[in-house]
């Protein structure tokens, strides 16, 4: 009984070298490492008429043995410090396998969770809240598929985006195809074949019956389901490159207002309304822009995040000047001007008088390696995951 | 048989023995496999290699910006820090260890605990002896530290023994006085002392007494000035002091206190008897370091520690891994306590970050290894061989690579090329990695690799995409025949909205272009821009573009422009299409001719009548225009 030690050292060599809490920006982030890449994180929506922030967040997993779609809570069982700062992590409430790599998820409504999986499969998660548990309500096994010449048999392809719209859902995959799914349906309501000859990566609503898409050689593209035929309505598309484009988001108010991210960390902003090529290009990140997200409620406001690291605030709403100067301390912090074409709308992401049209831009994660490879913000809270196992929320996005 | 790890550390051996509890099948021999590395699987463990690989990052990055003092307080800060990720992983697997019902869990988790314990204590002592380099006296104080950060049973005895009534009447309250003057927690004895005196009137002078020999204790405190020498002087003074007091027999009537005089004397043997209390050498160490000698210096650190560990052991017990360890470490022999540790410790995580920062502290450049190029490359290289032996952790790898100069890129090649790429996604970020590091082979692989997929799944937009990617003209080629058979045979294109936008690219490879030429044809001719389509049709096959199998094809094409009201081919163009044609029926042998069918026949006496028909027209139209 020579060597007593072990277990039971608690407090005196506690977190407080906690390696991000020193980094710049850092200092109103939680973070936790959860043994497990997270591939998308998404808050929970909260009813229309409620006012406080979200509580509940939702994270898939990607690239593990075995894969998981988790619930974790936020809420304020968590202590707070010495200056009323909220310093508790997420707390875990309860997860379930998924079969494949989550490649997207959304919440279809306060309760279900749909994911699109690697496998080509679709499935809809029903959140218990009454015991924390979780539990497959709803699937579709061979969404998205290859079909092999030779053979009869018919390989499952990776399902990249998914968009719900209660109660319908959209989905797109590898395989260039498009579903439009019902919940409580058991067959896809209309499916569009070799919508795409390449593959589509993200896709979103841009009204109740159009949808976005973008693919891999730089397209973007507006689908009409009132349409029978199975063309896209509209094609867009960056200038000759042919950069793939990763992710898509249409803003909250100004419907005709779309941004995009590429491959190369390009942020796009289109004006759906006219032309075929984008109002403004903007150089971002170094490698590729997994997600970019207009805040919902806030929409001068933008958020990306990307693979070389990074996770930017972009921030119209401001003149430069009159921004008090401890808001560039998080991490780099440039100012750019965005190439615009002539435009008549008054919208900041639109608008081109370079003097006033500034934006600034934020680091939100500095001294990152690893890809973020997904947020969601809502309300003053933010949620990102990481290829390093962690993820980080911040409640205080506009304090 | 032999054996040899293979890619991945893992290793696979066929065996006629199954193992336990599994059903033997007659005639079918066993595969076992076994991993190299069994802590990679742990759900714990993972948080504390991503949590450390940021430390890493940042500490190469660091790299030299600071001189001096501020460099050493950085590298002191970076050592903190992956202390504390090592604490909160031992807390969480403790966490684990006493929340789970499975005693076979239970005991795993325990162990790992005590894994993490040692390596924490280790790791503790190093950056005190090697990373902080304390001065002599100053030393001390971390060692203290030191200690009572690792003994902890002792908090929850003083806490029992302080949380009931009368705490001097606890059985143990000696045994907790005792273990603070062992930590030199003078401050804390005092304060159970100051219990004792209250409850026991007729010990009270003797308390005081003692008590007051702890106050006076000179101390060393880090920020204070005094020299050595007047700290020198204090201490012989107050050992005066605590020598009178013993010999006049003050605490002759209570053997508990007359030991703790005995102890603040420095007498080995009363600190000795309290063995069961320090628990363990290196705390026997510190102790008599603090009482007896408290000005060491880090260089007769070993002798002390020597004699510590035999006095405490006694020839009752061998030394243990640990012991050696840290033996090693009070030796200043950092080579042995690396070697050491590599052999007892069960993964490459410890030795390969610890040497990396002493690596910074500059204290072992001069070691060079008669293989591979240094100790810290080639631990580093083991233990990211490791993490890309895991189907998710490979991407910590990369980065260990990146910082392994001399073999880091060769290793990161040859295992890069081994991740299973089963989303396109995942391709990417691999393809990215890639990228940025000039690895143009295996960027070519993996593009040619995605490209195979798609061409396998029928999806030859894709394909197309992944091989312009990778510049591969061959395969570009490749996929442009098959474009062209799917619209041989069908008669139409597919994948319009890729073949439409090819831009520069179209340029990869002569079939390519011929497929965006040919596709812009077609354009034309349904915008009924007939003669721009005529001259594009016929520059296709002068130029060379077209491929020669295609020619009967692009002639077909040729016949409904021929057969226009309006007059589209010039005589000269007419001449030229006619060449054309001879040439393509002259090339083939006889032996060829002997085996076209009736068809093939058909058309080409089709063609040379329109020809003709063009021919005449045209020249008549031609020469009339002329007339006019």
């Amino acid at each position: 009984k020579r060597r007593g030690s072990g277990g039971s050292q608690s407090g005196r060599c506690g977190r407080s070298w906690l390696p991000f809490a020193a980094a710049g920006g850092m200092e109103d982030f939680s973070a936790k490492f959860v043994s497990q890449k997270i591939s998308k994180t998404r808050w929970r929506p909260v009813p229309a008429a409620a006012l406080q922030p979200p509580e509940l967040f939702a994270t898939g997993s990607w690239d593990n043995e075995e894969n998981k779609i988790s619930v974790w809570s936020v809420g304020d069982f968590g202590s707070l410090g010495p200056n009323g700062e909220y310093q508790g992590e997420p707390q875990l409430l309860c997860d379930i396998r998924h079969h494949g790599d989550v490649m997207d998820m959304q919440f279809f409504d306060q309760e279900r969770i749909v994911a699109a999986s690697s496998t080509g499969s679709v499935t809809i998660f029903r959140h218990h809240q009454n015991n924390q548990t979780l539990s497959v309500n709803q699937r579709w096994e061979r969404a998205h598929y290859h079909v092999d010449p030779d053979t009869p048999f018919y390989g499952g392809a990776s399902c990249t985006g998914v968009i719900c719209n209660n109660p319908e859902i959209v989905t797109v995959g590898e395989d260039g195809r498009i579903n439009l799914f019902r919940a409580d349906h058991r067959e896809a309501v209309r499916t569009i074949e070799n919508a795409d000859s390449s593959t589509l990566h993200a896709v979103t609503f841009l009204r109740t019956t159009e949808i976005l898409t973008v693919n891999s050689i730089g397209q973007l593209k507006i689908w009409d389901f009132r349409q029978q035929r199975n063309e896209p309505s509209q094609i867009f598309s960056l200038t000759g490159d042919r950069i793939p484009l990763h992710c898509v988001d249409r803003h909250p108010n100004q419907q005709h207002i779309v941004a995009t991210g590429g491959q190369d960390g390009m942020l796009s902003i289109w004006d759906v309304r006219q032309g075929s090529m984008p109002v403004s290009l903007l150089n971002a990140h170094e490698a590729e822009m997994w997600e970019v997200h207009f805040h919902p409620s806030n929409p001068d406001h933008l958020f990306t995040c990307s693979e070389d690291g990074s996770l930017w605030h972009w921030d119209t709403s401001t003149d430069v000047s009159e921004k008090p100067s401890f808001f560039h301390q998080g991490g780099r912090s440039t100012t750019l001007l965005s190439h615009t074409a002539n435009q008549s709308v008054i919208s900041a992401w639109l608008s081109n008088n370079p003097t006033k049209d500034r934006m600034e831009i934020t680091n939100l994660v500095p001294n990152q390696t690893l890809s973020v490879n997904s947020l969601d913000v809502l309300g003053p809270c933010l949620v990102c995951g990481t290829d390093a196992e962690a993820i980080y929320v911040n409640r205080h996005l506009f304090a | 048989m032999c054996f040899a790890w293979g890619p991945g550390e893992m290793l696979v051996y066929e065996t006629l023995f199954p193992k336990e509890h599994a059903e033997k099948r007659p005639g079918c021999p066993n595969i076992f496999i076994v991993r190299k590395d069994q802590d990679v699987y742990s759900q714990t463990l993972r948080k504390l290699f991503n949590e450390s690989h940021g430390i890493f990052i940042g500490l190469q990055r660091s790299e030299e910006e600071l001189a001096g003092k501020s460099r050493k307080a950085q590298l002191v800060r970076v050592s903190k820090n992956y202390r504390s990720v090592i604490r909160a992983c031992m807390e969480e697997m403790h966490q684990l260890a006493i929340s789970t019902r499975d005693p076979e869990l239970h005991c795993q988790h325990s162990t790992q605990v005590s894994i993490l314990s040692a390596m924490e204590l280790i790791w503790n002592l190093c950056e005190i002896l090697f990373v902080e380099v304390a001065p002599a006296g100053h030393l001390l104080l971390h060692l203290l530290d030191w200690v009572r950060l690792h003994v902890c049973d002792v908090d929850s005895m003083v806490r029992e023994v302080l949380s009931c009534e009368y705490p001097s009447k606890h059985k143990d309250f000696w045994n907790a006085v005792d273990i603070f003057v062992l930590q030199g927690r003078m401050d804390d004895a005092r304060h159970l002392l100051s219990k004792e005196a209250s409850a026991n009137p007729t010990s009270m002078g003797m308390c005081k007494i003692l008590d007051d020999l702890m106050k006076k204790m000179p101390i060393l405190t880090i920020g204070n000035t005094q020299t050595l020498t007047e700290m020198e002087l204090k201490w012989q003074h107050w050992h005066e002091e605590c020598q009178r007091y013993l010999q006049d027999g003050t605490f002759a009537s209570n053997p508990h206190m007359e030991s703790i005089c005995k102890i603040l004397l420095g007498d080995e043997n009363a600190i000795l008897e309290k063995k069961e209390l320090m628990t363990t050498w290196y705390h026997f160490l510190v102790t008599r370091l603090v009482y007896s000698h408290p000005t060491v210096k880090p260089v007769e650190l070993r002798f002390y520690a020597q004699s510590s560990m035999d006095l405490f052991l006694g020839g009752e017990s061998s030394p243990e891994p640990l012991d050696s360890i840290l033996m090693a470490a009070f030796e200043f022999e950092i080579h042995q306590v690396i070697k050491e540790c590599s052999i007892a410790l069960s993964n490459w995580w410890f030795v390969a970050h610890l040497t990396d920062l002493l690596d910074h502290c500059k204290l072992l450049q001069s070691h060079n290894l008669y293989f591979g190029s240094n100790m810290r490359e080639f631990l580093l290289l083991e233990y990211a061989s490791g993490l890309f032996s895991h189907h998710s952790l490979w991407q910590l790898g990369v980065d260990y690579f990146d910082h392994c100069p001399e073999y880091g890129k060769v290793y990161l090649e040859l295992h890069i090329e081994r991740i299973p790429l089963n989303t396109e996604q995942k391709a990417l970020k691999v393809l990215r990695i890639c990228e940025q590091r000039q690895m143009h082979e295996q960027v070519r692989s993996i593009c040619k690799i995605m490209a195979m997929k798609a061409v396998r799944n029928n999806r030859l937009g894709s394909a197309l995409s992944w091989s312009i990617r990778a510049k591969d003209a061959a395969f570009a080629t490749l996929i442009s025949d098959r474009f062209l058979k799917d619209y041989c045979e069908r008669g139409s294109f597919s994948d319009l909205d890729l073949i439409d936008n090819l831009g520069p690219s179209m340029l990869l490879s002569d079939r390519l272009t011929f497929l965006g030429k040919y596709r812009e044809f077609h354009r034309l001719y349904g915008e009924k821009r007939f003669s721009e389509a005529a001259k594009l049709l016929l520059m296709l096959m002068t130029a060379r573009i077209a491929p020669c199998s295609f020619w009967m094809t692009l002639l077909i094409d040729a016949l409904p422009l021929l057969e226009q009201k309006e007059v589209i081919f010039s005589a000269e163009q007419t001449y030229e299409l006619m060449r054309c044609l001879e040439d393509l029926t002259a090339g083939k042998t006889d032996n060829q001719k002997f085996q076209v069918d009736d068809f093939e026949i058909t058309k080409v006496e089709i063609l040379r009548l329109a020809l003709a028909r063009n021919l005449a027209r045209a020249i008549v139209k031609e020469g009339t225009l002329e007339g006019s």
